[in-house]
């Protein structure tokens, strides 16, 4: 029998309440949302908070806007929800192809878009496509406000820049014309997490990569993405050859260990493979040859 | 130690006292006695404890009765209405798409939303709408067969 | 498509009677009962995979206000409960004693008011242990340093448990020496967990007044069961009753007994209140029944045009901790020697070596017909490695060496006599209906482009499997387990109104029996299935019979019921004579339900209104008490010999090793099909589990003994998206000693299928020049395998 310790339970009724509930606990309070990555750690008690607050009912945060060329993604916002939106599929696709791969279309219906990047699991595949498209998370406290690039946010596996008394309120993600991204995950089945995976978004200038970002999960890429396989990629040809020296570089620049999915030499070689999949694939989107 | 709650289910409503960690699946069987709804495995992989809450599947392993305060949640019981079968129901027999039953509640409640927003899917969106439930019995053939002979069954009525 | 082409009466698909409870979730699972004044017990488990136990502390857990009992080896020293039998005459821990064996392993029980503080109370018991080293890989078992599992064990100074053979060694061996071609590959067929959705659990009921035991537990086997809680807990056997409720799967994993019944047993005498176990998902996965761990040899001897002479195999079997593998007495290796497969060969020999590991026990289970799922697997990939070595097409080379139908039957030369077969025909059928000619052409198209240098897109590979099975154990004189025959019961009693009862001893998993043996006693006597009750699953209103695995039900208690239900008509022959007043050899039977006057076929009567004679004032003939009801026991003269061709297609992605099963064809002949619907449903089912051995589910462990699978998000299952829809065929060779000529069919796909997908994978991958990739094959293992690592030498890494 696989139950939770006894905890404390307390329903946020608004975010302001929830930080209100935050600073009453202290550190000895987990937030849930989705549930679906905390309650089974509760489950096995390797996590045993005095109290959950539940911020389920905070409709306040849920939504996908798009205004003044920021995509906003609030962080009660399901992963069935990003994956049904319309706008986020238009302007970048890669949240789109990263949705489908999450788990499993039940578990998508409950898990949340702000749950899974402060888990900070180093597989979780949105961090990856966060990190590619360069987001800005915004992480609301006692004192107010704060933004953090994303590639800031994760400082470490399951640890993120949310101190007790935080809550994650929202994803930004800027809207740039020229580009388009991809996503692209090898699992050992549907529904698991990552071997490896890469998100690649891309903007380009006739057939020169004007900019890029590279995500990478599970392969223990800092802050889930490859600046060395940026650098490749700016300002280079959009070809095979471009494509397959970032690849490289993604592969060089990650540390990933050994587990039951794979040994370290194959989850490197998938980091550069699925790299080079990722920017053919978002290449060909950003110039309408692939939906 | 216990909180109270009010959830509705399959349309009624039920007010209990639950400890916070009950989970949705135990609050179901064990305190409202509905044990159409099965347990499986714990990490909420299997899926054989889907419900609906609002409308929408879940996994009842993986889910707090505390969170189900004021909403409302839709089980296997509550296929049937008034002495009539659903057409998933109906399907599931026609099409032999169970065996030993175990997975079947959870399935059918899956193949009931699917069917809800998308009344004519593809083999492939089927076999995509269940695929975080396991079946160890049917290979998943007749399953997918079971909810295309739903859709037919719907569409034509 | 309508499932229903035959509704009424006999053979052909009807639908499934206990449905109509499954779809309003009206089932009844052993978790489902609850008894008032029910108390919960959950099992404290081993962390490690060997050690002593130096001490358990136990007070804080009773000191818990809902804890009403904690139990540990000690109290069950006391009551000479805390060993018991297995079901292959070894030994197994109820609750460790000396030393924990495998992690995972039974260390105490506590019972409580609700589950939730029996889970909680389980933390307060403190288990000092010391590690000692442990030995996983049953390679390494017999090394002279590997440590002493079973130290509990007199004379027991190593970890050998048996060696077995079979066949003929010098035939065998001469065949090799004059050989002209010998391959060699191993083969390692890995540890897997049948792992049923629901997991095993049981329900104890003692009543001390009476004396009486009831257990509610999700067996497959309640009267065997039965028996043995009667030799192992020394309670009268008729003050024991075993009900198995419906169950959610089992596929062997309920075959045997786990010590968290005879906890719960023992808790309910200690309590004297019923006390319910259920196991978690890591429990299932990490204690009970897994099945295979075979790490195999095998070579093959042939002439240079491709006749296969010979096979000789050699194999290490782990069967962990405790030998509690539920094998036939005779065949500590169960029958893994029909691995000659469905080949004419001169000679064959085998031998088996079993050995202890720290690793949960069991063995058997998983849909696999006693070790034939490694035998079958086993050649099959043999055959086409030599197919590989030889340039030759696989199918070819299978068509070549399949026995043809007029050798049948059979006499193997490791000792079977298979009963019925046409191999060649059904091979065609699968190659006919999977276009194999065509998917060869578009893979030499493929391979040419390859070979050019162009290595975008995928790799399509053709794998071919083709089995022979050996169900429906057994004959008596050669099969038993601990001692009782493998023979089943069969009740069948017809009311006055013509409505019928049948009881039998053998236990749906959701075979449909409820179904399928009300269509048996339909065809024999004319009843519409639909007035006939199936009985199962209760040892107080069910004959004696060993119960439901090893595809044994439709050729032992199938067979049972065709007889009983002909005694019936034999007796209502004599009651009809009476009521029509002629000899009873005047009378013939209808095919339909009717006894009838020879030659004047409108002068009869029916077997309802024979029924209702047979309970009146009607001066019944000699031979005829009164009432129709009749009993047998079915020994079975033979296994049935079910057989298959099966064929997939895969697509192989070499850039990132993945897999993708594009077709499968499966061309079954399990004999006379009861009803086909269901038939096809178990064949759908074993295709599933073939694609899940393939390519993803392993129980692996590192260096320590840490059990790597412990739950679903590790042991993986495949889902709808990884199964294709399945392509079916039939042909139908019946059994010619079965009463209604089936054949047993539940293993069949699980048992054919992992050597199709295996043979396709590698049939792919061959412009790497791949002759053998080891299961499972997830993307990780099929990269390895490109860059030329077959073989699992690390058991760790999936």
């Amino acid at each position: 029998m696989q139950v939770p310790a006894h905890f404390e339970y307390e329903r946020a009724t608004s975010v302001d309440h929830a930080i209100t509930l935050l600073a009453r606990w202290g550190s000895e309070a987990r937030v849930v949302a989705g549930g679906h990555s905390l309650i089974p750690m509760m489950k096995l008690r390797l996590a045993r908070p005095e109290a959950l607050i539940d911020i389920n009912e905070l409709a306040e945060l849920v939504y996908i806007r798009l205004a003044d060329g920021v995509l906003r993604v609030g962080a009660m916002t399901r992963h069935a929800e990003l994956l049904a939106n319309p706008v986020v599929g238009e302007h970048y696709p890669i949240f789109h192809d990263a949705e489908r791969v999450i788990a499993d279309p039940i578990v998508r219906n409950r898990g949340t878009v702000g749950g899974s990047l402060c888990q900070a699991d180093p597989s979780e595949d949105l961090s990856a496509a966060f990190a590619a498209v360069d987001a800005l998370a915004v992480v609301r406290g006692p004192g107010g406000e704060r933004t953090v690039p994303i590639r800031e946010f994760h400082i470490g596996p399951y640890e993120t820049v949310v101190e007790p008394g935080e809550l994650l309120t929202e994803i930004r993600v800027p809207v740039r014309p020229g580009g388009s991204s991809a996503y692209e995950k090898v699992e050992r089945r549907v529904g698991d997490w990552a071997v490896a995976a890469a998100g690649a978004a891309v903007w380009l200038d006739g057939d020169t990569i004007a900019d890029a970002g590279v995500g990478l999960t599970a392969v223990g890429a800092d802050h889930f993405c490859s600046p060395a396989a940026e650098a490749v990629l700016r300002g280079a040809p959009a070809t095979e050859e471009t494509f397959a020296a970032a690849g490289r570089a993604a592969a060089e620049s990650c540390r990933p260990s050994a587990d039951q999915r794979g040994p370290v030499d194959y989850k490197r070689h998938l980091a550069g493979e699925l790299t080079v999949r990722a920017l053919r694939r978002a290449v060909a989107r950003a110039r309408g040859q692939e939906a | 130690m216990t909180t109270r709650i009010t959830v509705t289910v399959n349309g009624e409503e039920h007010t209990a006292e639950v400890e916070p960690r009950t989970l949705l699946v135990h609050f179901l069987r064990d305190q409202l006695g509905l044990t159409g709804t099965h347990w499986g495995c714990d990490t909420s992989n299997c899926g054989v404890c889907t419900v609906t809450l609002d409308g929408t599947p879940v996994k009842s392993c993986t889910v707090l009765a505390v969170m189900a305060h004021n909403h409302s949640v839709g089980t296997v019981e509550g296929l049937e209405r008034d002495g009539k079968l659903d057409p998933v129901q109906q399907g599931f027999v026609e099409c032999h798409g169970l065996q030993c039953g175990f997975c079947t509640p959870g399935m059918m409640l899956t193949a009931r939303w699917l069917l809800d927003n998308n009344p004519d899917p593809s083999e492939t969106e089927i076999r995509e709408a269940i695929s975080g439930q396991s079946c160890r019995c049917t290979g998943y053939e007749n399953i997918v067969r079971s909810v295309q002979w739903a859709a037919r069954q719907e569409v034509t009525r | 498509m309508t499932t229903v082409d035959k509704p009424s009466m006999g053979f052909g698909r009807m639908h499934r009677k206990e449905d109509a409870r499954f779809i309003r979730g009206r089932g009844t699972y052993v978790d489902d009962v609850r008894l008032p004044g029910m108390l919960h017990g959950a099992v404290l488990r081993s962390p490690f995979a060997h050690a002593r136990i130096v001490s358990i502390d136990t007070r804080a857990a009773e000191a818990h206000p809902k804890v009403k009992a904690v139990i540990t080896g000690k109290t069950l020293e006391g009551l000479k409960l805390a060993w018991m039998p297995t079901l292959s005459y070894d030994t197994q821990a109820v609750l460790a004693t000396d030393k924990v064996r495998f992690q995972g392993q039974e260390v105490a029980f506590v019972v409580a008011e609700d589950k939730y503080s029996a889970r909680d109370a389980l933390e307060l018991i403190d288990v000092e242990y010391e590690p000692l080293p442990a030995v996983v890989d049953a390679r390494r078992a017999l090394d002279p340093d590997a440590p002493v599992i079973r130290d509990d064990k007199e004379n027991q100074n190593g970890n050998h448990i048996f060696d077995w053979t079979a066949g003929d060694k010098a035939a065998t061996d001469a065949a090799f020496a004059r050989a002209e071609v010998v391959v060699k590959q191993d083969v390692l067929y890995p540890r897997v967990h049948p792992a049923p959705l629901e997991t095993c659990g049981a329900l104890a009921d003692f009543d001390k007044v009476t004396g009486k035991l009831t257990m509610w537990c999700n067996t497959q086997a309640p009267h065997a069961h039965r028996t043995v809680y009667a030799l192992v807990a020394g309670l009268p056997e008729h003050k024991i009753r075993v009900i198995s409720p419906d169950i959610g799967g089992g596929f062997g994993n309920k075959v045997p007994i786990y010590p968290g019944y005879v906890c719960a047993i023992v808790g309910s005498i200690v309590t004297g209140k019923p006390v319910k176990w259920m196991e978690d998902r890591s429990e299932n996965l990490m204690s009970t029944g897994f099945a295979r761990d075979y790490h195999m040899s095998g070579e093959v001897a042939a002439t240079r045009d491709g006749k296969i002479t010979a096979v000789r195999v050699k194999v290490i079997a782990d069967h962990g901790a405790f030998n509690g593998t539920a094998q036939p007495t005779k065949y500590p290796a169960g029958f893994f020697h029909v691995f000659t497969g469905s080949y004419d060969l001169e000679a064959a020999h085998c031998e088996v070596t079993g050995v202890y590991t720290n690793k949960a026990p069991g063995g058997v289970a998983y849909a696999c017909s006693f070790r034939i799922t490694e035998a079958a697997y086993l050649i099959e990939r043999l055959v086409d490695v030599l197919a590989f070595d030889l340039g030759m097409d696989p199918a070819q080379l299978r068509m070549k060496n399949l026995l043809r139908a007029e050798q049948f039957p059979y006499s193997s030369p490791t000792g079977w006599e298979y009963d019925s077969g046409d191999y060649p025909r059904a091979l065609q059928l699968a190659l006919d209906m999977v276009g194999y000619d065509e998917i060869r052409r578009e893979q030499a198209a493929v391979r040419e482009r390859w070979a050019a240098g162009d290595r975008s897109g995928t790799l399509p590979g053709v794998g071919i499997s083709f089995f022979t099975e050996a169900v429906g154990a057994g004959p008596r004189k050669h099969m038993d387990i601990l001692g009782l025959g493998m023979a089943d019961g069969a009740e069948l009693r017809v009311h006055p109104t013509g409505k019928a009862v049948l009881r039998i001893s053998v236990q749906s998993q959701g075979q449909g029996h409820e179904t399928t043996y009300a269509q048996i006693v339909a065809h024999e006597l004319g009843i519409p299935p639909d007035d006939i009750e199936v009985v199962h699953g209760d040892t107080d209103q069910t004959p004696f019979g060993l119960g439901t695995y090893g595809s044994r039900s439709t050729p032992v208690s199938g067979a049972a019921t065709a007889v009983v239900a002909r005694k019936v008509r034999e007796r209502a022959r004599l009651v009809a004579s009476a009521m029509l007043e002629v000899s009873a050899d005047d009378l013939e039977w209808d095919g339909a339900g009717r006894w009838v006057v020879r030659g004047s076929t409108e002068q009869g009567r029916t077997i309802q209104e024979i029924a209702l004679a047979a309970h009146s004032s009607l001066e019944l003939p000699d031979g005829v008490e009164g009432h129709l009801d009749a009993t047998t026991v079915y020994n079975p003269p033979n296994l049935t010999f079910p057989f298959g061709a099966y064929v997939c297609v895969v697509d192989v992605d070499p850039g990132t090793g993945q897999v993708k099963v594009r077709r499968f064809v499966a061309v079954d002949d399990c004999g006379v099909r009861i009803n086909p619907t269901i038939v096809e449903g178990q064949v759908h089912g074993g295709l599933a589990d073939g694609i899940g051995m393939a390519l993803m589910q392993l129980i692996a462990f590192d260096e320590d003994g840490n059990c790597l699978g412990a739950s679903f998000m590790d042991y993986l299952l495949p889902t709808s998206v990884e199964c294709p829809s399945w392509e079916l065929g039939e042909t139908v060779t019946p059994s010619p000693h079965h009463p209604i000529g089936a054949k047993g069919v539940g293993e069949s796909a699980t048992v054919g299928s992992p050597a199709a997908v295996v043979n396709a994978v590698v049939d792919a991958l061959k412009p790497y020049g791949v002759r053998h990739a080891d299961m499972p094959l997830t993307p990780a293992q099929v990269w390895r395998v490109i860059q030329g690592s077959p073989l699992r030498t690390d058991l760790a890494i999936t």
